[in-house]
């Protein structure tokens, strides 16, 4: 246990009152920013959905409508809590924390600041100590992301089978199938990553991420970042793939029949898991709280120290994708199931496989110091191969089908 | 410290794997088996090896689990099982006798080679301790993809070579198609 923490500089030694405090201290930060993230993310949604739609969105509580999100949560709180005839007590009442605390665990190991000019690598000093601005560096790093949100998928699961109700199963059987799929191609991007920067720790993938030209999006040559982006918004159950939320088919999909604190658990981890992907796409690809520099020469916001403006870029950063996940939803139209499965499995899944033999066929080249024309050459090839093998695979499959007398 | 990691874990285990035994509902008894899980998980953390923790809960947790999950909700599997009913006669005494035959096994195992498991933990815990946080996932690369690479090929084509017998088997053939 204590080997997984111990990668933060500020528990080396002997345990003293102060390093306690400091972790203390950062847990707060942490919860505190992810809930108020939450908060705002949820009003920046309905705003920006509600100017692309041509309307005014909330503007009654507080500045701008600011205080909306809070309001809501209060009266949600105050509500009556029901728990279904038919439901299974106990797995109806654990499942809402099963899919909110994860949400805030994949938070905890996203850098959110400090300062990365010169050699200091995003190290800070608080009180004397030398410490990182991030709750947890655990060694595992990205694939702690992963494990995290394979534990998420139970929250939703059992949300709709517990239920008793078969909208809500329905719901969540869908929820269940496309995040297993999709976390096939989410892995397999992030690979690619861990394959440039050679590390598993996200301090590490920040760190080496030093200028526009080192940053993993164009390192991994931008394939992987689009994977990525793409399987992330499907493991977030965000349009345009929400299925799991037809409301046409499903009525609400697997939080049918929660009410009251429960559902605003499920409602806070979905936003929370919005803000912690974006976040952790920024870290993984963009450079996180590394301020955006051309070789040597570093853009300086002015007016704000070295240390904090590292978690003014991540803000920077964030809040683009934030805003592109907003945009597809009031642009985009919902995917079909068949669609959504035959894109992961067909599309992402072997594009992110290719990507990742293509990029390490260089690497091994680089390494050996063979002649990268004809390495690129030769696995250009083998992916052309591999693609039409493939493509002629689909086809006999679906000639089957026809014949068979299926529909697609 | 690490004696009360490994006594919570133990329990966290032992528990869950009672479950699975003990609960009458499928859901129920595949949930205390993700506790198991769990368990191991924080016992590798334990012995410094996070890579197999990570793996563990990504493997058996996140896709294992989910799959028994799966097919427990899609088919129907609801209700709980009559347990007087024995599919197969004689299933239960020939169950005892195994389980506590691999129990004797596994004990004699740990006795015997108690000595060559301590070496092996102290030679993975020098290396993991040092300065590199990636040891630990180095180690095991070297050792999948280039002393074992061909255990590792084989282990990889037998679960190809399993999933398209079960595609094969669990096609309807209907008519004259090829199958």
């Amino acid at each position: 246990m204590i080997s997984l923490l111990a990668v933060d500089p500020v528990l080396n030694g002997d345990l003293l009152w102060t390093p306690l405090l400091i972790v203390v201290l950062k847990v707060l930060v942490v919860f505190v920013t992810g809930l108020v993230a939450t908060m705002l993310m949820v009003w920046f949604e309905r705003k920006v959905v509600a100017g692309m739609g041509n309307r005014i969105g909330p503007n009654k509580a507080g500045p701008f409508g600011l205080l909306q999100t809070l309001a809501d949560g209060i009266k949600l709180f105050f509500k009556e809590d029901l728990v279904p005839d038919r439901a299974d007590p106990f797995v109806f009442k654990i499942a809402p924390f099963l899919s909110f605390v994860p949400a805030f665990l994949s938070f905890s190991i996203i850098p959110l600041g400090g300062d990365f000019r010169g050699d200091k690598g995003g190290l800070v000093t608080w009180f004397g100590h030398t410490t990182r601005v991030q709750l947890a560096d655990p060694s595992i790093g990205v694939l702690f992301t992963l494990a995290i949100s394979a534990i998420a998928v139970y929250g939703i699961m059992l949300a709709g089978w517990s239920s008793g109700s078969k909208y809500p199963l329905l719901g969540s059987v869908r929820a269940s199938a496309q995040m297993v799929s999709y976390e096939a191609a989410l892995g397999l991007s992030l690979a690619a990553v861990i394959l440039v920067s050679k590390t598993l720790s996200t301090s590490g993938i920040v760190i080496a991420q030093s200028s526009i030209g080192n940053w993993n999006v164009i390192a991994t040559g931008i394939v992987p970042f689009f994977i990525f982006f793409i399987a992330a918004t499907a493991e977030l159950n965000r349009p345009p793939f929400d299925l799991v939320e037809a409301e046409q088919e499903l009525v609400g999909g697997f939080n049918t029949e929660y009410s009251s604190i429960r559902f605003s658990l499920f409602y806070l981890a979905e936003f929370m898991n919005t803000v912690t992907m974006s976040a952790l796409m920024v870290t993984l690809f963009f450079g996180g709280p590394q301020p955006i520099s051309f070789g040597s020469t570093v853009l300086d916001i002015p007016l704000i120290p070295n240390g904090l403006e590292g978690s003014v870029w991540l803000f920077l950063k964030t809040l683009v994708f934030l805003y592109t996940y907003v945009w597809l939803r009031a642009t985009l139209p919902r995917f079909r199931y068949d669609q959504l499965m035959d894109f992961g499995w067909k599309v992402l899944i072997p594009s992110s496989l290719g990507w990742f033999m293509l990029l390490a066929a260089q690497r091994l080249g680089r390494n050996e110091g063979w002649n990268t024309i004809v390495v690129t050459g030769a696995s250009v090839l083998v992916l052309v191969v591999c693609y039409a093998l493939l493509q002629r695979s689909f086809a006999v499959s679906s000639k089957q089908r026809e014949a068979e007398g299926s529909m697609f | 410290m690490e004696l009360f990691v490994f006594v919570c874990a133990s329990v966290m285990v032992l528990v869950g794997a009672l479950g699975v035994i003990v609960r009458k509902h499928p859901v129920h008894a595949a949930l205390s088996l993700v506790l198991t899980l769990f368990g191991i998980a924080v016992l590798f953390v334990a012995q410094s090896a996070e890579f197999l923790a990570a793996v563990q809960v990504i493997v058996y947790a996140g896709a294992i689990v989910i799959l028994f999950l799966f097919v427990i909700m899609l088919l129907g599997v609801d209700k709980a099982e009559n347990l007087q009913i024995e599919p197969l006669t004689g299933q239960r005494w020939i169950a005892g006798v195994v389980g506590l035959g691999m129990v004797g096994l596994l004990t004699t195992a740990v006795v015997s080679g108690s000595d060559v498991l301590r070496l092996r933990g102290l030679g993975i815990a020098s290396s993991v301790a040092g300065e590199n946080a990636d040891a630990n996932i180095q180690q095991l690369a070297n050792s999948i993809f280039s002393d074992y690479v061909f255990a590792f090929e084989v282990t990889s084509v037998l679960l190809v070579v399993a999933v398209v017998g079960t595609v094969l088997l669990a096609r309807r053939r209907t008519g004259k198609g090829i199958a």
